[in-house]
């Protein structure tokens, strides 16, 4: 039987996936938290409140503990990624030459801080320590795509070519 | 094995695993502490009992360090005061600036060691947190931006509770406490017994306060405001006051509640013998007739929350009866204002209660009978004392009185619901002479008081064994449902109080309420059954005459309109 459930962010969240990842394993221990959270993430791409409920009754650990692990390692997510992740370096040489105003830029147009994610679900965005694209610096990826010497007005340029390839 | 040490030039020889912290305690030395309780795990969590050990470079946390053969210690010195010191400030760099307004003002660990330490001057400025208040539920309200992430909320509600509702979030300068996916309170398996509020250093976890709409009340002279008074309170409340604790204040307390300008000043002590009448009486139905066994006590609404998130299996189990609270409250809207000529519409019930979750209790859907709710307010004890302090009413050395008549007529058996194993033992000496038609001539049943988390007996009524177990705290009546619904034991008549200690450990009382302090209140309690003329619940005149002139039969119609309730699996589901 599919149970799929409306989680509080409004999200439709099919819980077939963490029910099959529960049942395929040998023993169901409050142990094993991190493994299961990791593979429910991996399937679901972040880990949907409904998912932790399930998680917390398979595994015998309180829900506000298994949030508490979720919320401490970095490695976890709360809400789905954009389709477009945009990672803004912060690295030396792109702090020095500007890489600020470019967070700033984003933080502007999309409305959101790093690590969020637009309510479009169109653009995430974080910032990273090096790219290795030092000779581009400011320099931003989108995807696999690498966008340097930027300024705030040609970042927005680059915003734009996005949004219009969704209309 | 023992181990010999050194602290501050004196020897002193302890157990092995014995900490620093607690051979300091042995010798008398003060080692201050706000992350350390002794009936939970240790966590190391603030650093305040810092202490020098010979021959190491830093200060080790004295709660966590086991000592060892010829360990040098010093809990005094310069270095160690100074370090306290900065962690103090270093905590007030981010706590609010507002003592003088606080509810914890004059009652505050934090506070205190500030005082104590010295400190003069905001040392520090940095980056503050600003977090919304959770003022959701019905009984306790979470200022987080309070909160110095001591964790005594989150280790009482995981391993004395078995609730788990609170845990860690996030980490380093976001650290947080909060509930399951930053739920409100009110939509978690919180059971709302207040047990963090009490375990709080600062006012982090509070009342939800009924403070202002008790004032208010009592100043509309178109409001016959009634108050009635929990057991408990008459054994805690004179802490409030700078009295010892275990001090009994019960005639001052009638009078201070006159003096605020309740008209009629009645005791729940006599819903507590109506309930064992009404739930003495159902007991002794379900073994007559096949009922479902065994039945669970009904009293304690912590207790009743969890059940109904934890154990919804339970529920055939429970005995339907209200609280004592609740059918007082009932009474007094019903039976009180027919006798007195009345509108139950004019009436406004206060209770002064040991617990927060009387508050939730209060409020639950079915607490009313003809539109008119059982109880309008629920103050803890220590609302009513706040109170007191407002109207400069100065509860130590007020003159003695009764409770009014008839709602404040109640026997030994009845004060005993404060205490844990008192309810069972109250029921039992009413349910033996009712089944038996023998006097009772053993009134203490010395298996059912004590301590011990998990206390078990049985009691031969005619040619019946009833088997007994009562249990107190959530994770003791955790481990004995286990227990049952895994067919390893088998009772008749189940007591479970969600808080230690039974009422006197409320999640409403006086704060602090250690072990020490709550068993100095248990034997206050017994002493106040000992010293009355009437023990038994059946004998108290004013419920004869109740069920003579208004109520008929225990369990009959009218009992059940005004008296009984029911109760229904509660989302989310806990574990």
């Amino acid at each position: 039987m599919t149970t799929v459930i409306e989680s509080e962010a409004g999200r439709r969240v099919n819980l077939d996936a963490v029910r099959d990842i529960l049942r395929a394993r040998k023993e169901l221990l409050p142990r094993h938290l991190i493994a299961v959270l990791q593979e429910v993430q991996d399937v679901y791409g972040y880990l949907p409140e409904p998912a932790l409920e399930e998680i917390s009754y398979g595994l015998n650990v309180p829900l506000a503990r298994v949030y508490g692990v979720c919320t401490f390692y970095s490695q976890f997510r709360m809400a789905p990624l954009g389709k477009y992740i945009i990672k803004v370096c912060d690295g030396t040489a792109c702090h020095v030459r500007g890489s600020n105003d470019l967070l700033e830029e984003l933080k502007t147009q999309l409305g959101i801080h790093p690590g969020q994610t637009t309510e479009d679900g169109l653009f995430s965005f974080e910032t990273v320590m090096c790219i290795g694209a030092c000779g581009l610096a400011p320099v931003i990826m989108i995807g696999d795509e690498t966008y340097g010497k930027l300024t705030p007005g040609k970042l927005s340029e680059v915003l734009d070519s996005y949004r219009r390839m969704e209309e | 094995m023992t181990i010999t040490l050194t602290i501050n030039n004196e020897a002193i020889t302890v157990p092995e695993e014995t900490t620093i912290l607690n051979a300091a305690r042995h010798l008398g030395i003060t080692i201050p502490t706000l992350c350390y309780d002794p009936r939970l795990s240790v966590s190391g969590a603030c650093r305040i009992c810092v202490v020098e050990v010979e021959g190491l470079d830093n200060l080790v946390p004295a709660c966590a360090y086991p000592v060892s053969e010829g360990l040098v210690v010093r809990t005094n010195t310069y270095a160690v005061r100074k370090a306290r010191k900065t962690i103090i400030e270093l905590l007030l760099a981010n706590h609010p600036h507002d003592c003088l307004i606080c509810v914890r003002n004059g009652n505050c660990q934090l506070q205190d060691l500030a005082t104590e330490y010295g400190v003069r001057e905001w040392r520090w400025q940095g980056k503050t947190r600003h977090y919304d208040k959770d003022v959701s539920s019905t009984a306790l309200e979470r200022d987080p931006n309070k909160c110095i992430l001591c964790g005594k909320c989150v280790k009482i509600c995981k391993e004395i509770q078995t609730v788990s509702a609170l845990d860690f979030t996030k980490r380093g300068f976001s650290t947080l406490v909060e509930s399951a996916l930053h739920r409100p309170l009110a939509e978690t398996v919180c059971v709302l017994c207040g047990q963090c509020l009490l375990s709080c250093p600062t006012a982090a976890i509070r009342d939800k306060s009924h403070i202002k709409q008790v004032r208010r009340n009592l100043d509309n002279t178109d409001r016959y405001c009634v108050v009635q008074v929990a057991p408990a309170i008459r054994a805690s409340i004179g802490e409030e006051f700078g009295l010892e604790p275990g001090t009994l204040v019960t005639g001052k307390l009638a009078t201070a509640l006159r003096r605020l300008g309740f008209r009629q000043v009645f005791d729940t002590d006599f819903g507590a013998d109506l309930a064992v009448m009404e739930e003495g009486y159902e007991l002794i139905d379900r073994l007559k007739n096949g009922g479902v066994l065994p039945m669970f006590t009904s009293c304690s609404p912590g207790w009743i929350k969890f059940m109904e998130h934890f154990y919804p299996v339970l529920i055939p189990h429970m005995s339907s009866c209200k609280s004592p609270q609740q059918m007082t409250g009932s009474l007094i809207k019903s039976y009180f204002a027919e006798k007195e000529g009345l509108d139950p519409k004019d009436i406004y019930v206060v209770a002064v209660m040991p617990c927060s979750a009387k508050k939730f209790e209060s409020l639950r859907p079915d607490m009313e009978h003809d539109g008119h709710r059982d109880v309008d307010a629920v103050l803890t004890t220590r609302e009513l004392a706040r109170i007191l302090n407002i109207y400069g009413i100065q509860l130590d050395v007020l003159p003695e009185s009764d409770f009014d008549k008839p709602l404040g007529i109640s026997s030994g058996a009845g004060v005993m619901f404060g205490v844990t194993g008192g309810m069972m033992e109250g029921a039992l000496r009413t349910v033996s002479e009712l089944v038996t038609g023998e006097t009772l001539e053993r009134l203490e049943f010395h298996q059912l008081r004590g301590y011990a988390g998990v206390k078990e007996s049985s009691c031969l009524i005619g040619d019946k064994e009833l088997r007994l177990a009562v249990a107190h705290g959530l994770g003791n009546a955790r481990a004995v449902i286990d227990k049952i619904l895994a067919g390893k034991v088998e009772y008749d008549f189940v007591e479970v109080m969600a808080c230690p200690g039974g009422c006197v450990g409320g999640g409403g009382q006086p704060i602090p309420s250690t072990p020490d302090i709550v068993k100095r209140r248990i034997e206050a309690i017994f002493s106040e059954d000992r010293r009355n003329h009437i023990r038994k619940a059946h004998e108290n005149p004013a419920i004869k005459e109740l069920y003579a002139t208004y109520l008929g039969e225990p369990m009959g119609e009218k009992a059940h309109k005004l008296l009984h309730t029911s109760y229904s699996p509660r989302l989310p589901k806990g574990i």
